[in-house]
């Protein structure tokens, strides 16, 4: 074994696939045109790169490669797509609808829409994380103009009914966007299929670089959208300041590869993900998983341990990288509002973690880890109660 | 392929290439507290030691951003301010940021005319930020920037500063300049793309533009772009002995001017007379399309721009020029060559030739029609 510790936070983030490490490697010296300087070659060649790379993503979306727009990230796309779309609509639809269970990101957004005077509602999700589809459509209304639902929680990996969410949206004439940051690559999407107005996407969750993602906006019929950032006119004017070359074009790798290896990967990462789920069964009573078995992603488990808290299972746990939570959060070791949401008791708010696996996951991995948590969350166990009897 | 067009963007540097490369295989997300975070927490904590002491900020002050652009953004927006006072010579990003920004005038040179923005302020400065450039993307002109901070100051606004251009050009020191808020970008000094900062001065009160997960202390949500953020430090840690080249990057500019005068006695240098970075020069020839000039150089494998790459392909007339008093057709007519250090002379020489060939073939056909 190296020193490297055994990564299981593939919600947190992806590493780089070595194969989008070396298409992004000569853009970051020979080639260091400007992709905006279109009047010389070097400009040229970055444009072209960075245009095909829209292509990759495109089609692992089965968008039109005009319909992505390069962002920072997935946090940056969230912004645009919630604020930038609503601020740009017409006055008399002023209502827009969230879930309790989505990414900080768009909850603030929503917030911030809220205090210039929209009115917001955050659904609640059941038990098991998903959303409950009448309560959906007795919240719509013809005010409403925009729906934000996630494909895939980043805590409990459930999978939202996006084509039923989207149909349900088209009725009353309101925009759907999803925050699909953990779905792409990951599962099947189809914006048109699905129904999808605006998709959210990160390079970092999908075996691509940090830094970069894009927001999918449909061109037919055309969405009007208020960009945030402002300036050179980049991106069709909805997104300005330099596209970094090699940055997309390696989300545009990052995104091909995910289009080829899709289907067997999620195979692979499923058997790995019901192994290590039958070990921990097998040995541990008193174990619960947070959110839906079937509608979930392959890669997420997230696993309460009802008599131990997770920062101490964590700290016995130092070879292996997993986490409590949302990345974002778990600095601030503030609890979870997903688990919240999916009516986990206060008490055991703690008492959660988040098992990530994917493409670089091999079996080896997940059984020592399994493992590993088995006896920690049995030492613990022992400790606890010579503690209580004491 | 001859590249003159240094403004644009910079290469980048070998060690900046190294530690980005390194870093693409650090797997953590800086915001997760196992090992693996935590050594993206700390390759992201070591270029922000790194930039708050090439550039006089404190560590705590320096909010990453996707680049400059987004920074501009933020300081024009995040302060709330009710009036807005810009330069007509800014970036687009400054100009554009925010729905309606005020104007400060400028002279022929392109220098802001201190006693404008005084007028301005004093007729009004209730809730004020001024934002100015430090120095010109397009002609390299360099604003007298601690003096029309003092003013604005002297009036109770706040100011920002666009010093996107200046790292490496000329001595930058954010406490010494005494702006609010100062914005840079990586790929400009030889970093990589997709990274910038907004810098705070202690105190200065900011709401995000961007909400999320409570990154950069709550100022700009989104994971940290760790490998180019840790890039973004090793470019900041040399841009103290760019300042070295100086010298020679002068000569070189210096000669490239005097001899198109000899050759074009009728070129138009613009910002000529003013403080201007040495590596920037904008001149051109009534008349003659600054575009077919960048494509008849491009196919003789030499690089340089029309104006702002950002607004290339649109064809618009430079707003810097015509800020300055320039006729449309001036405005048009002009090239901008930037230098850096990896410029040779031989590549200047063969830059004029190039250019003073194609300007007669262009005026010959011109006359002709």
């Amino acid at each position: 074994m190296t020193d490297e510790p055994i990564y299981l936070d593939y919600q947190a983030t992806t590493p780089v696939d070595p194969r989008v490490r070396d298409v992004m490697l000569p853009w970051f010296d020979e080639m260091y045109g400007n992709p905006h300087s279109s009047d010389h070659a070097y400009g040229w060649a970055a444009e072209q790169a960075v245009e095909d790379a829209r292509v990759h993503i495109a089609e692992l979306i089965g968008a039109k490669p005009n319909e992505i727009t390069f962002t920072s990230g997935a946090t940056e796309a969230n912004n645009l797509a919630v604020k930038g779309t609503v601020r740009a609509i017409k006055p008399d639809r002023n209502h827009v609808v969230t879930c309790a269970t989505e990414h900080k990101c768009v909850l603030e957004s929503c917030a911030r829409l809220e205090r210039e005077g929209l009115t917001v509602t955050i659904l609640p999700v059941e038990k098991n994380g998903l959303l409950d589809l009448e309560l959906l459509e007795s919240s719509l209304s013809e005010r409403t103009a925009l729906v934000s639902i996630m494909a895939v929680n980043n805590e409990i990996g459930v999978i939202q009914p996006l084509t039923e969410i989207a149909r349900l949206c088209a009725r009353v004439g309101a925009l759907f966007h999803t925050d699909a940051a953990q779905a792409v690559a990951k599962m099947p999407i189809d914006v048109n299929v699905m129904g999808i107005d605006l998709l959210s996407i990160s390079a970092h969750k999908l075996y691509g670089p940090m830094g970069i993602g894009a927001l999918y906006v449909r061109q037919k019929p055309k969405i009007e959208i208020e960009p945030l950032l402002d300036g050179g006119g980049q991106e069709r004017g909805l997104r300005s300041g330099t596209v970094p070359a090699p940055l997309a074009i390696g989300f545009g790798e990052a995104c091909r590869l995910g289009s080829e290896y899709i289907s067997e990967e999620a195979e692979r990462i499923t058997l790995l993900r019901d192994q290590f789920l039958e070990q921990i069964f097998d040995s541990l009573d008193d174990v619960k998983l947070n959110g839906d078995l079937g509608k979930r992603i392959p890669g997420n488990l997230n696993l309460s341990f009802p008599d131990i808290d997770a920062q101490d299972l964590m700290m016995r746990l130092p070879n292996i990288a997993l986490s409590s939570g949302s990345a974002c959060t778990t600095s601030s070791v503030a609890s979870s509002h997903v688990l919240q949401s999916i009516g986990v008791e206060k008490r055991l708010l703690h008492n959660a973690i988040r098992i990530g696996f994917g493409r670089f996951t091999v079996e080896k991995e997940v059984n020592f880890a399994a493992k590993e948590i088995i006896q920690a969350v049995l030492s613990l166990r022992n400790v606890s109660q010579v503690y209580e009897k004491n | 392929m001859i590249y003159l067009d240094y403004n644009a963007t910079a290469p980048m540097k070998l060690a900046v290439k190294r530690c980005v490369i390194d870093a693409l295989d650090v797997s953590g997300n800086p915001s997760s507290i196992h090992s693996s975070g935590r050594s993206a927490r700390a390759l992201v904590e070591k270029a922000r030691g790194e930039i708050a002491s090439s550039f006089g900020v404190s560590h705590e002050n320096i909010i990453f951003t996707s680049g400059a652009t987004e920074a501009n953004t933020l300081a024009l927006a995040g302060t709330k301010r009710r009036r807005i006072l810009v330069s007509g010579v800014e970036h687009l990003s400054v100009l554009e940021a925010v729905g309606n920004v005020e104007k400060i005038a400028v002279d022929q040179s392109g220098l802001v005319c201190p006693e404008h923005l005084e007028t301005l302020l004093r007729h009004d400065a209730n809730s004020v930020l001024v934002s100015i450039m430090l120095a010109n993307n397009e002609t390299g002109v360099i604003q007298p920037i601690a003096e029309l901070a003092r003013i604005a100051h002297e009036y109770g606004a706040l100011f920002h500063c666009d010093a996107v251009q200046a790292p490496g050009r000329i001595p930058l020191h954010m406490a010494g300049l005494g702006v609010d808020m100062m914005t840079l970008s990586a790929h400009k000094i030889g970093g990589p793309k997709g990274i910038g900062a907004l810098f705070l001065a202690p105190g200065v009160e900011f709401a995000s533009i961007l909400n999320g997960g409570g990154q950069e202390r709550g100022r700009r949500g989104g994971t940290e772009n760790v490998p180019a953020i840790a890039g973004f430090g090793v470019a900041a840690s040399h841009v103290n002995e760019m300042l070295n080249n100086v010298g020679h990057i002068a000569r070189l500019r210096d000669g490239m001017e005097q001899t198109i005068l000899e050759h074009v006695p009728e070129v138009v240098m613009h910002g000529h007379n003013a403080p201007r970075l040495v590596n920037t020069s904008l001149f051109g020839v009534e008349g003659v399309s600054a575009e077919t000039q960048v494509i008849a150089l491009d196919l003789s494998g030499i690089a340089i721009s029309s104006g702002s790459a950002c607004s290339s392909g649109k064809v618009a007339p430079s707003h810097v020029l015509r800020a300055m008093g320039l006729s449309e057709s001036m405005s048009t007519s002009s090239v901008r060559v930037s230098i850096g250090v990896e410029t040779k002379e031989e590549e200047i020489a063969r830059f004029i030739d190039a250019w003073v060939s194609i300007l007669k073939m262009i005026k010959r056909q011109v006359d002709a029609a």
